[in-house]
C-alpha cells in the first residue's frame, strides 16, 4: 500500500491519455445531468462501470484494468483472421503507463464498499462515522455523533408545499411528499463533538487517497489505510458531481472553518473549491462533514439502522443520533461516561514476525548487533529474552544485522530461534477491548433500544428486526394462553429489558498474537428475551469496534463461531451452521491490525490463531449460557411443579379438611410449607439428572476440533 | 337397621382415619401418602386350594409431592370426602354420579378434578382396597344390568317380591344385593343357570324353561356385573344351589365363566365374595359343533384377538385343568367359535328343549 501511494503521487507529471481528460474535465462539469459520471467517461469500455457497480465485490487480481482491455476493445473490429503481429511492443510500451490510486478506485469501488448506492451509502456514513470515533478517542473526547440521511428527492416535493420542513428531529411531516424510491440523491451529514481539523490538513484529509495517521503505526483504531473518507468524497463527486463540503474547528476562541474540496481524480490530489471562516458555529470543537451521494435509501436503509445500532452496541461511551427523512430522532444514549483505554502504539512482538518481515526489519535495522536490532525491533524482548534468541541461533562468527538482511540461512536460524525462545505477550495496553463490563452495558442499552422501536416503525427497521418483532408478538399470544408461571428468582447476568428477561454474558479473553500483532477477541451473548426462538441466532461481528454486515459467510468470525459446538451449550445447531436459539452473539476483534480479506472490511481473514481465540471465547460464554439454561430449566421445572402443588394442595386440604372436621387452612399452610422442603430436595435429583445429560452431550466428538486436526 | 349403621360408621372411620394419617405425615414434614394394593395381573395369585383369584401383598404408595401422583392424590381425597358425605347422608349413588359430584374446575385453570369418568372410576376402586371396604360399603354402585326369574320369593328393602311373576323381562338386578338390601324368603329352586345373554334367557323365560326345570334363570348381559356376580355367590352359598354358567364357545364367553368362578384380576380383593368355585360349566363346548351336529356356516371364524386372547387363557393358572386345555386347545384348533345362537339353527327351542336338559342329563360340563 505505501509503495503505491508513492507511485501514485509521482504519476503527476506523465502526460494524460484523452481517455483520463475527459474524465477529469467532467469531475468539473455541473452536476446536473451527470449520473454515473464514470460510467459515462469511460469510451473504450463503455458497459464496464456499470456491470462492476453492480456485481458482487469478488476479489479481483488484475491491478492494471485500465489498459488491457482499452487495447482490446480498438483492436477488436479488425477480423482475427491471420496470426497478424497487431502491436509492436514499441506501440505498446506507448500505451503502458502508470495508474493513479484514485483512478483505479474510481473503476474498482467496490473493493472500497461503494458496489451499488444502497451499500455505498452506508460506506459513507461508515467512513466518517469511523474517522469521527477515532479522532474523539484519540482526543480523549467523549464522542457525541450525530448522524442523518436527507433525502433531497423529499425535500424539493415539499419545498413545493407551503410549509417546508427543515430536518431537525422535529415531528415527520404530514407524509404528502414520497419518499425517494430506489436510487436518488441523498445528502449523509455526520457532525462530531471531537478535537477538530486544523486548516491546513482538512483538503489532504478529504481529497486524497491513502493519506492517514494510522497507516504507519502498529496501534488498535477504526481506520487503518486512509482510504475511506477521501473514497467517500470520491464517490459523491463522481455520482453527484458536489464536492465534499467539510466544517471544522479546533477548539474554544478558534474560528470554524468551511471547505469545499474536490479531488482530481488522476493526480490523487486535493482542489478546494471554497474556503471561508465561519463566523459563529454551534460546535465549540468537532468536525462535520456533508456528502452529496447517489443512494438507494428504499433498499440500503436496513444496513445503515443497523449499522448504527451496532456502532451505538460496541462504542458504550459514545452517544449516537440518528435523523432519517420522515423518522422522528432515534438517540443511542452512552452508557458510560468512561472513555476506552487509549491505544498505544507497540512494536511488532517477536513471534508471529515471518522470515521476509524479519529480513527486512534487520536490513533497515541501525542497530550494531543482532542482540540490539531484536531489543529495538521488537517489543518484549528484554536483554536477557536477546541473549537467549541468539544463543539459540548459535550463529558461527560475528552476525550483523545488515546481515541476516542478505543471507537467507542465517535469517532462518534466527527465525527459528524465536520461535522456540518463550517470550511475554505483547504488551497489552496497544490494546482497547470494550471489556466485560461495558460490553455488557452496551448490549442492554442496545437491547432497551431495539425494545423501544414499537412496531410502528416497523417498515422503517431493518428487515431482519421486523420479523423478529413479529415473532415476538406471536410468542407474546403464546405466552398469554399459557398459564402465568411466577417470576423466577433473580439470577446473575439476567436483565430484566422491557418486561423481556435477558441472560447476558460476556468473556474478554487475554490478548493473542497473530504476524506479530497483538489482537484480543471479546464474545458477548444476550439470551432470551424476544429473540425468535425458531431462528439461528443473530451474530454481530465487529473488528475494532466497527460493525461488519457484509460477507457473513466469508469471514473468520462466522466460521469459528459455526465450528464451536453449541449442542455443548443446550443450543440446537444444524450441521455446518449457526446454532439455532433466542440470542444475539456479539463477537468483537481488536487487533492493531485487523487481517480484513478486502479493503472494504468487510470480513476477518481467517487466521487460524484468531479463530481458535474466538473459539475459546465462545466456548466460555456458551459454557455460562449452558449454566443460565439449565438453571432456567430448573426454575420452569420448579415454577410449573410448584404451580401443580398449589394447585392441589388447595383442593386436598379443603377435602382433607371437610373429612376430619377441621379447618382446611392450618391444614393448607402446613403443606405449603412441606412443599418447599419437598421441592428442593428433588430438584437436587433433576440438577443431577440434567448434569449428567449435559456430560454426555460433551463427551461426543467434537466435529469442528476434528476438522481443525 | 342398627347393623347398618355400624357398617357405615366403621367406613366413616376408616377414611378419616386415612385422612389424619395424611395431617400427621405433613405435620411431620414427611410427603404423605396413601397406601394402595396394586390391581394388577402381577399382583394377583390364584389360590389352588380355594380355587380363587386373590390379591397378592404388593402395595403401592401414591406420594403427594411427586408430580405423577400428585393429581391422583387429589383425586384420592376428594372421593373419599364425597363417599363420607354419602355415607353420613345416608344416600348412595351411582358412579357416574360420584364422577359429577366431585368434578369441578381447580382454581383459575382450565383444569378440572377430574377429566373424564374413566379417571374416577379406578380411583374409587384404589379407594375401596385402600381402606378395605366394598364399594357397597361406600354407597357407590354401579351401573345395573341383568335379570333374574325363577321359583324363588324375595325380599328387596321391604319389598316381597316373587320372582315367578316378573312377566317376560324378569327381574332386575340392583347393584347391591347385601344381605340389608336383597333377602331370600322362599324357594323351590334346584339350581341356578346363569346365561350370557340378554336374547338367550329371553328364550329360556318364554318357553318357561324356569318352571319346568325348578331354577333360577339369570342373565348379566354379556360379564355379569358385581350385582349379579354377588347375587348369584349368594344364592349359591346361602341355599346351597349349584351353578351352571351358560356362555358363548368363543374366548370372551370362557371368560364369563371364568371370572364367575374364581373372581377377576381387576377385583380380585372381592373374589371371595363374588365367585364360586363350583360353577359349572355347561356350553358352549368346542366339541359341541359335533356332539349336536352344528354346520359349520353357523361358526364364527376367529379373528387374531380371538386367537391372542385363547392362547393367554391358556396360560392362565386357573385353565391349567386338562379338560379346559383340551376345550380351548381345540377352539384354537379348529378356529371357529359359535354364539349360543347358533343352536337355533337346530330350532327356535333346541336350546331349552333338548341342548341344555341333554347336557345335565348327561351331567356334561365342565368344572
Amino acid at each position: 500500500m505505501a509503495s503505491r501511494k508513492a507511485t501514485a503521487a509521482k504519476g503527476k507529471g506523465r502526460p494524460a491519455a484523452r481517455v483520463e481528460k475527459a474524465q477529469l474535465e467532467l469531475v468539473q462539469v455541473e452536476p446536473a445531468p451527470a449520473r454515473r459520471g464514470g460510467a459515462r467517461t469511460t469510451k473504450a469500455a463503455p458497459a464496464a462501470a456499470p456491470r462492476r457497480a453492480r456485481a458482487r465485490p469478488e476479489p479481483e487480481p488484475e491491478l492494471l484494468p485500465a489498459i488491457e482491455p482499452a487495447a482490446e476493445a480498438e483492436e477488436a473490429p479488425e477480423a482475427p483472421k491471420a496470426p497478424r503481429r497487431r502491436a509492436t511492443a514499441e506501440q505498446m510500451a506507448s500505451k503502458q503507463r502508470e495508474i493513479s490510486i484514485s483512478e483505479f478506485f474510481t473503476k474498482n469501488r467496490h473493493l472500497l464498499g461503494f458496489d451499488n448506492p444502497s451499500k455505498a451509502l452506508l460506506t459513507t456514513i461508515k467512513e466518517a462515522v469511523d474517522n469521527s470515533l477515532d479522532a474523539c478517542e484519540e482526543a480523549g473526547i467523549l464522542p457525541e455523533i450525530t448522524i442523518e440521511v436527507r433525502d433531497l428527492g423529499l425535500e424539493s416535493t415539499e419545498a413545493e408545499e407551503p410549509a417546508p420542513k427543515r430536518a431537525g428531529g422535529a415531528v415527520p411531516p404530514a407524509p404528502k411528499a414520497e419518499l425517494t424510491k430506489g436510487e436518488g440523491r441523498f445528502v449523509v451529514v455526520i457532525e462530531d463533538n471531537g478535537p477538530g481539523i486544523v486548516k491546513a490538513q482538512a483538503p489532504k484529509i478529504f481529497g486524497k487517497l491513502l493519506y492517514g495517521s494510522k497507516f504507519h503505526r502498529l496501534k488498535q483504531s477504526r481506520g487503518q489505510q486512509g482510504i475511506g473518507i477521501s473514497a467517500a468524497a470520491m464517490y459523491g463527486q463522481l455520482t453527484t458531481g458536489r464536492p465534499i463540503r467539510v466544517t471544522s474547528r479546533t477548539g474554544k476562541g478558534k474560528p470554524a472553518h468551511f471547505f469545499e474540496i474536490q479531488i482530481d481524480t488522476r493526480k490523487n490530489n486535493p482542489v478546494v473549491t471554497e474556503d471561508r471562516q465561519l463566523d459563529e458555529w454551534h460546535q465549540e470543537h468537532g468536525t462535520r462533514v456533508e456528502l452529496e451521494i447517489v443512494a438507494n435509501w428504499q433498499a440500503g436503509q436496513r444496513f445503515v439502522n443497523r449499522y448504527v445500532e451496532h456502532t451505538a452496541l460496541s462504542n458504550p461511551h459514545a452517544t449516537v443520533h440518528y435523523l432519517r427523512p420522515r423518522q422522528q430522532l432515534l438517540t443511542f444514549p452512552r452508557a458510560t461516561e468512561e472513555l476506552p483505554k487509549e491505544a498505544v502504539e507497540i512494536k511488532p512482538h517477536p513471534h508471529g514476525v515471518e522470515l521476509g518481515a524479519l529480513m527486512l526489519m534487520a536490513a533497515e535495522s541501525k542497530a550494531r548487533d543482532v542482540r540490539g536490532f531484536l531489543q529495538s525491533g521488537f517489543s518484549r524482548v528484554s536483554g536477557q529474552v536477546a541473549d537467549e534468541i541468539v544463543k539459540r541461533a548459535a550463529f558461527k562468527g560475528r552476525v550483523r544485522p545488515r546481515d541476516l538482511g542478505e543471507d537467507r540461512t542465517l535469517a532462518e536460524k534466527l527465525h527459528r530461534a524465536i520461535g522456540a525462545t518463550k517470550i511475554m505477550n505483547p504488551p497489552t495496553n496497544c490494546l482497547s477491548p470494550i471489556g466485560d463490563e461495558l460490553m455488557k452495558r452496551g448490549l442492554i442499552s442496545f437491547l432497551n433500544v431495539v425494545e423501544t422501536e414499537g412496531p410502528e416503525a416497523d417498515e422503517q427497521l431493518d428487515l431482519d428486526q421486523a420479523t423478529k418483532k413479529k415473532a415476538s408478538r406471536k410468542e407474546k399470544a403464546a405466552k398469554a394462553a399459557a398459564p402465568e408461571v411466577p417470576d423466577a428468582p433473580p439470577e446473575e447476568g439476567v436483565e430484566k429489558i422491557k418486561g423481556h428477561n435477558y441472560f447476558i454474558a460476556t468473556v474478554t479473553r487475554p490478548p493473542k498474537v497473530y504476524r506479530g500483532n497483538p489482537f484480543q477477541v471479546e464474545v458477548g451473548l444476550a439470551y432470551g428475551g424476544s429473540w425468535p426462538a425458531d431462528k439461528p441466532i443473530e451474530l454481530f461481528r465487529f473488528a475494532n469496534r466497527v460493525p461488519l454486515l457484509f460477507q457473513r459467510g466469508a469471514c473468520g468470525t462466522t466460521e469459528a463461531i459455526v465450528k464451536t459446538d453449541w449442542r455443548n451449550y443446550l443450543l440446537s445447531q444444524p450441521k455446518g451452521s449457526l446454532p439455532v436459539g433466542p440470542m444475539a452473539l456479539l463477537v468483537h476483534i481488536a487487533s492493531v491490525w485487523v487481517p480484513f480479506t478486502s479493503e472494504a472490511k468487510e470480513a476477518v481473514a481467517h487466521y487460524p490463531e484468531i479463530m481458535r481465540e474466538i473459539q475459546l471465547a465462545a466456548q466460555e460464554c456458551g459454557r455460562k449460557l449452558a449454566a443460565h439454561i439449565r438453571k432456567k430449566q430448573h426454575a420452569d421445572y420448579q415454577a410449573q411443579r410448584r404451580g401443580i402443588f398449589e394447585l392441589y394442595i388447595q383442593e386436598v386440604a379443603q377435602a382433607i379438611g371437610k373429612i376430619t372436621g377441621k379447618s382446611p387452612e392450618p391444614i393448607k399452610r402446613e403443606f405449603l410449607r412441606l412443599a418447599d422442603r419437598v421441592t428442593e430436595a428433588e430438584l437436587a435429583e433433576v440438577d443431577a439428572a440434567l448434569e449428567e445429560q449435559s456430560k454426555k452431550l460433551t463427551k461426543r466428538p467434537r466435529r469442528a476440533e476434528n476438522e481443525d486436526e | 337397621m342398627a347393623r347398618l349403621d355400624a357398617v357405615s360408621k366403621q367406613t366413616a372411620q376408616k377414611i378419616e382415619k386415612l385422612a389424619e394419617t395424611v395431617v400427621r405425615s405433613v405435620k411431620g414434614g414427611k410427603n404423605p401418602f396413601v397406601e394402595i394394593p396394586i390391581r394388577s395381573l402381577a399382583n394377583v395369585k390364584f389360590n389352588e386350594k380355594r380355587r380363587l383369584i386373590e390379591l397378592g401383598s404388593q402395595r403401592q404408595k401414591r406420594y403427594f409431592f411427586n408430580v405423577a401422583m400428585a393429581k391422583k392424590f387429589m383425586q384420592t381425597f376428594l372421593v373419599s370426602d364425597a363417599c363420607k358425605e354419602l355415607i353420613e347422608g345416608g344416600k348412595t349413588t351411582s358412579i357416574r354420579d360420584l364422577y359429577y359430584i366431585t368434578k369441578h374446575t381447580i382454581g383459575d385453570t382450565k383444569q378440572n378434578t377430574f377429566e373424564e369418568q374413566d379417571e374416577s372410576d379406578p380411583i374409587i376402586e384404589d379407594l375401596e382396597v385402600a381402606l378395605d371396604a366394598l364399594r357397597e360399603e361406600l354407597h357407590l354402585f354401579a351401573s345395573r344390568k341383568g335379570s333374574m326369574v325363577g321359583p324363588i320369593t324375595i325380599r328387596d328393602t321391604g319389598d316381597t317380591i316373587d320372582l315367578r311373576r316378573m312377566g317376560s323381562g324378569g327381574w332386575a338386578v340392583p347393584s347391591i344385593v347385601e344381605e340389608n338390601v336383597i333377602e331370600f324368603v322362599r324357594h323351590e329352586a334346584k339350581y341356578i343357570l346363569l346365561i350370557e345373554k340378554d336374547a338367550v334367557w329371553t328364550r329360556f323365560n318364554e318357553d318357561k324353561f324356569w318352571k319346568r326345570e325348578k331354577c333360577i334363570i339369570l342373565q348379566g348381559g354379556g360379564q355379569p356385573p358385581r350385582g349379579v356376580r354377588r347375587l348369584v355367590q349368594r344364592l349359591h352359598s346361602e341355599l346351597k344351589l349349584p351353578v351352571y354358567v351358560l356362555v358363548d364357545n368363543d374366548p370372551w364367553g370362557f371368560y364369563i365363566y371364568s371370572v364367575m368362578k374364581q373372581g377377576s384380576i381387576n377385583l380380585a380383593y372381592e373374589s371371595m365374595r363374588m365367585a364360586v368355585p363350583d360353577a359349572r360349566f355347561v356350553g358352549l363346548s368346542s366339541f359341541d359343533k359335533d356332539k349336536y351336529k352344528l354346520p359349520v356356516n353357523v361358526a364364527i371364524r376367529m379373528d387374531d384377538g380371538d386367537n391372542n386372547r385363547a392362547k393367554q387363557m391358556l396360560a392362565y393358572p386357573w385353565f391349567q385343568a386338562k379338560q379346559w386345555q383340551r376345550e380351548i386347545q381345540e377352539m384354537v384348533r379348529s378356529g371357529l367359535k359359535f354364539e349360543l345362537e347358533a343352536l337355533s339353527r337346530r330350532g327356535i327351542s333346541f336350546i331349552t328343549e333338548e341342548y341344555l336338559p341333554r347336557k345335565l342329563r348327561d351331567r356334561d360340563w365342565l368344572e
